[in-house]
């Protein structure tokens, strides 16, 4: 059965391909607090984006405005506009459970849900979102495989997720979000739980990823960035000032030949 | 008093020690910080107090009252103790001892007080307890009648009616009032949880006299089980909504983050996601407030009224219970024939509260062992892999929910998927954390 299956065309499976996604002008509130500042970015198709930058520079909180998880903190405010495809996520058309389903997310923290199996956790998004699958069980195997985790956990898909080593679950956990069929996948700091090897092998997911989705990465590990992206950006948020993007462009100019001195600074590990 | 005082490791090598059959296993030492003479000081100061209670009381004082004599050798112990061992060991060593000493005394009063409840009413009522008892009811025994002779039948059913219906009433409220006070959240909620803390303090009498005013005063109708298990409902939330949202409060925010990043609304968050992971914390909190309630019979005179005869029906009549039995056989009739009855239907009430509670600690138990079960998983869990190599996907994902379960004390393959949904929930949040 399972060598069958591995011959299955997945054609109708697969997502559309990735999708560009573009900021402009965004800004961020927490209350009366101002911490992001005119943040304008294209994150094209194909591409993975790393944002880098010191710790409380806004990464995050940009990438939470990515897929309004943003506006579930009750003081949060934003301005400026994102656009998935040309099409405003904040519009008063989009609605925040149908961008999130198309904007996937995977955390710092591995977080796959104690109560269900390694195969419910995989499912876990369709049954979220009310969508019926007609192959669960081909489409499970699909979803692991393309994190790297179906050869790991095939003989036990009905154990706990919970009993999964860290780079275990964070896979199993990039596989829930596929499961959804992104078009976009934001992650913020996926490795920084996880040993060098689970990090490389989620590194290598993120590659094979790429040409199907859109990828947006936060870390904190220049080499990282350097490895997996295409495209660069950094954030900086001076003293008592909100974040910013200093420089943006293709990740081996941020890193080779920087224009900006902070830039500079920071890839080559003087600051921050 | 565990004092034993091991001999120096050279005297039990040379001798062999107590185990002479394994001469060559190396001399086993447990260190103790208690020694001969921590002993002595503990014994000589219990024989010091115990010399001058008798001194004092036996001898020189007129009184003969062997509760004061035993504060007093408390009382003189404490203090001869504690001078022993300040010349000794010094002031901070002689407090911490005494303390010692005051901290177990108190535990073993408390520990003392719960097995004599339970030891009387066991010896009182055992002897009563035959299968005649469980299927008879009061229906044609009277007052004088033998105490071999009618049963809780219908107190028992009266019972078990009434508490099914309470919890079928509170708990969803209950469990609904922590899912808002803890996810839903709003401007309401800090009201609200100052009601149900308000509730929580409502005393017996007052939930019964209120279903009692309403019901039967204002819409007339007459005494009724359903009319109990509303009065015992107003007392049982407030235990089941506190306990629900402690432990939805324990169910970590990043699980709620991870299932709205999936695209999912709040309400299909919290019902797939958090109450499965609080499952058994909820559960806990259901038998919490089930025991809250079982011994209740203050508001039971006022709503179920009390019946001798069987009543299966809820929603109308008269209905016995077991508390409300008790009382009438032991307070109400009162003589030599009634009062064993009594006690024979406390032990069985007694016996159905402990069967909760050890219902509710062994359901609860995985929590307490989590951080020991994380090393001891890996071992079982490759073993479950070599059973299952060559599983194929179908059946691997037949839904036949096998495999690696997450309760160690498990053993009976057959419970193991029904119990493995709820077993642990929180371990990961432990682990990730």
């Amino acid at each position: 059965m399972t060598s069958t299956s591995m011959q299955v065309d997945h054609g109708s499976l697969e997502p559309s391909l990735g999708s560009t996604l573009s900021a402009n002008e965004v800004c961020a509130w927490f209350g009366d607090h101002y911490v992001l500042d005119r943040i304008t970015l294209e994150m094209p198709s194909k591409t993975v984006t790393a944002l880098i930058g010191p710790s409380g520079c806004g990464k995050s909180t940009f990438l939470r405005i990515l897929n309004r998880m943003h506006e579930l903190v009750p003081s949060a405010a934003l301005a400026g506009t994102v656009l998935l495809d040309g099409t405003d996520i904040y519009g008063p058309e989009s609605r925040a459970t149908l961008t999130r389903q198309r904007i996937g997310m995977v955390f710092q923290k591995p977080n796959p849900f104690p109560a269900m199996s390694i195969y419910d956790n995989v499912l876990s998004g369709l049954r979220l979102a009310g969508i019926r699958e007609d192959e669960p069980e081909l489409f499970v195997e699909h979803c692991l495989s393309r994190a790297g985790l179906w050869k790991e956990v095939k003989n036990r898909l009905d154990a706990a997720g919970g009993g999964l080593s860290g780079g275990q679950q964070q896979r199993l956990c990039i596989a829930r979000s596929l499961a959804v069929r992104p078009d976009v996948l934001l992650m913020d700091e996926p490795c920084s739980a996880l040993d060098p090897t689970s990090t490389a092998r989620i590194e290598e997911t993120i590659d094979e990823l790429r040409d199907e989705v859109t990828i947006v990465i936060v870390t904190h590990n220049m080499q990282q960035a350097q490895r997996v992206s295409q495209q660069s950006a950094f954030f900086l948020a001076e003293e008592n000032e909100p974040g910013r993007i200093v420089e943006a462009g293709a990740t081996e100019q941020i890193f080779g030949d920087p224009v900006d001195e902070r830039t500079a600074n920071y890839v080559r590990g003087r600051f921050g | 008093m565990s004092v034993s005082i091991k001999p120096a490791p050279t005297h039990s090598s040379a001798s062999g020690g107590g185990s002479a059959d394994l001469g060559r296993e190396p001399n086993k030492v447990k260190p103790r910080s208690f020694r001969a003479s921590d002993a002595s000081a503990l014994f000589g100061s219990m024989l010091a107090a115990a010399a001058l209670v008798w001194l004092l009381f036996g001898v020189l004082l007129p009184v003969d009252n062997t509760a004061m004599a035993s504060l007093a050798w408390m009382a003189t112990f404490l203090l001869t103790y504690r001078f022993a061992l300040k010349h000794t060991e010094g002031v901070l060593v002689a407090r911490d001892r005494v303390m010692a000493v005051v901290v177990g005394a108190l535990a073993a009063i408390v520990l003392a007080a719960l097995t004599s409840i339970v030891i009387f009413v066991t010896v009182r009522g055992i002897k009563y307890l035959s299968t005649t008892f469980f299927t008879q009811t009061m229906e044609f025994t009277g007052p004088v009648d033998p105490s071999t002779e009618g049963g809780i039948a219908h107190a028992l059913v009266g019972t078990l009616q009434q508490i099914l219906l309470a919890t079928l009433i509170s708990v969803p409220l209950g469990v609904l009032t922590a899912v808002y006070l803890n996810e839903v959240g709003g401007r309401f909620s800090r009201s609200v949880r100052m009601f149900v803390n308000a509730m929580s303090g409502v005393p017996s009498i007052v939930a019964g006299l209120f279903i009692f005013a309403t019901m039967n005063v204002g819409l007339g109708w007459s005494f009724s089980g359903f009319q109990a298990a509303l009065a015992l409902s107003i007392l049982m939330l407030p235990t089941v909504t506190r306990t629900s949202e402690e432990i939805l409060r324990l169910v970590p925010g990043g699980l709620r983050e991870a299932s709205l990043a999936l695209g999912s609304t709040e309400w299909r968050s919290t019902w797939q996601v958090v109450l499965p992971t609080a499952k058994t914390g909820i559960v806990t909190a259901v038998i919490l407030g089930v025991a809250r309630v079982i011994g209740e019979t203050a508001p039971l005179f006022m709503t179920a009224g009390g019946s001798p005869v069987m009543n299966a029906n809820p929603f109308e009549g008269a209905q016995e219970s077991l508390p409300l039995y008790i009382f009438r056989q032991v307070k109400q009739f009162s003589n030599e024939q009634t009062i064993p009855r009594g006690f024979a239907a406390a032990l069985v009430l007694l016996v159905l509260v402990l069967v909760l509670f050890v219902t509710a600690r062994a359901i609860a138990r995985p929590k307490v062992e989590r951080t020991g079960r994380k090393w001891r998983r890996r071992p079982r869990r490759s073993r479950t892999r070599g059973h299952r190599a060559g599983t194929s996907l179908a059946s691997g994902t037949a839904r036949g929910r096998r495999g690696a379960h997450r309760k160690p004390r498990l053993r009976r393959p057959s419970q193991r998927g029904a119990q493995r949904s709820t077993a642990n929930p929180t371990s990961t949040e432990e682990e990730a954390l």
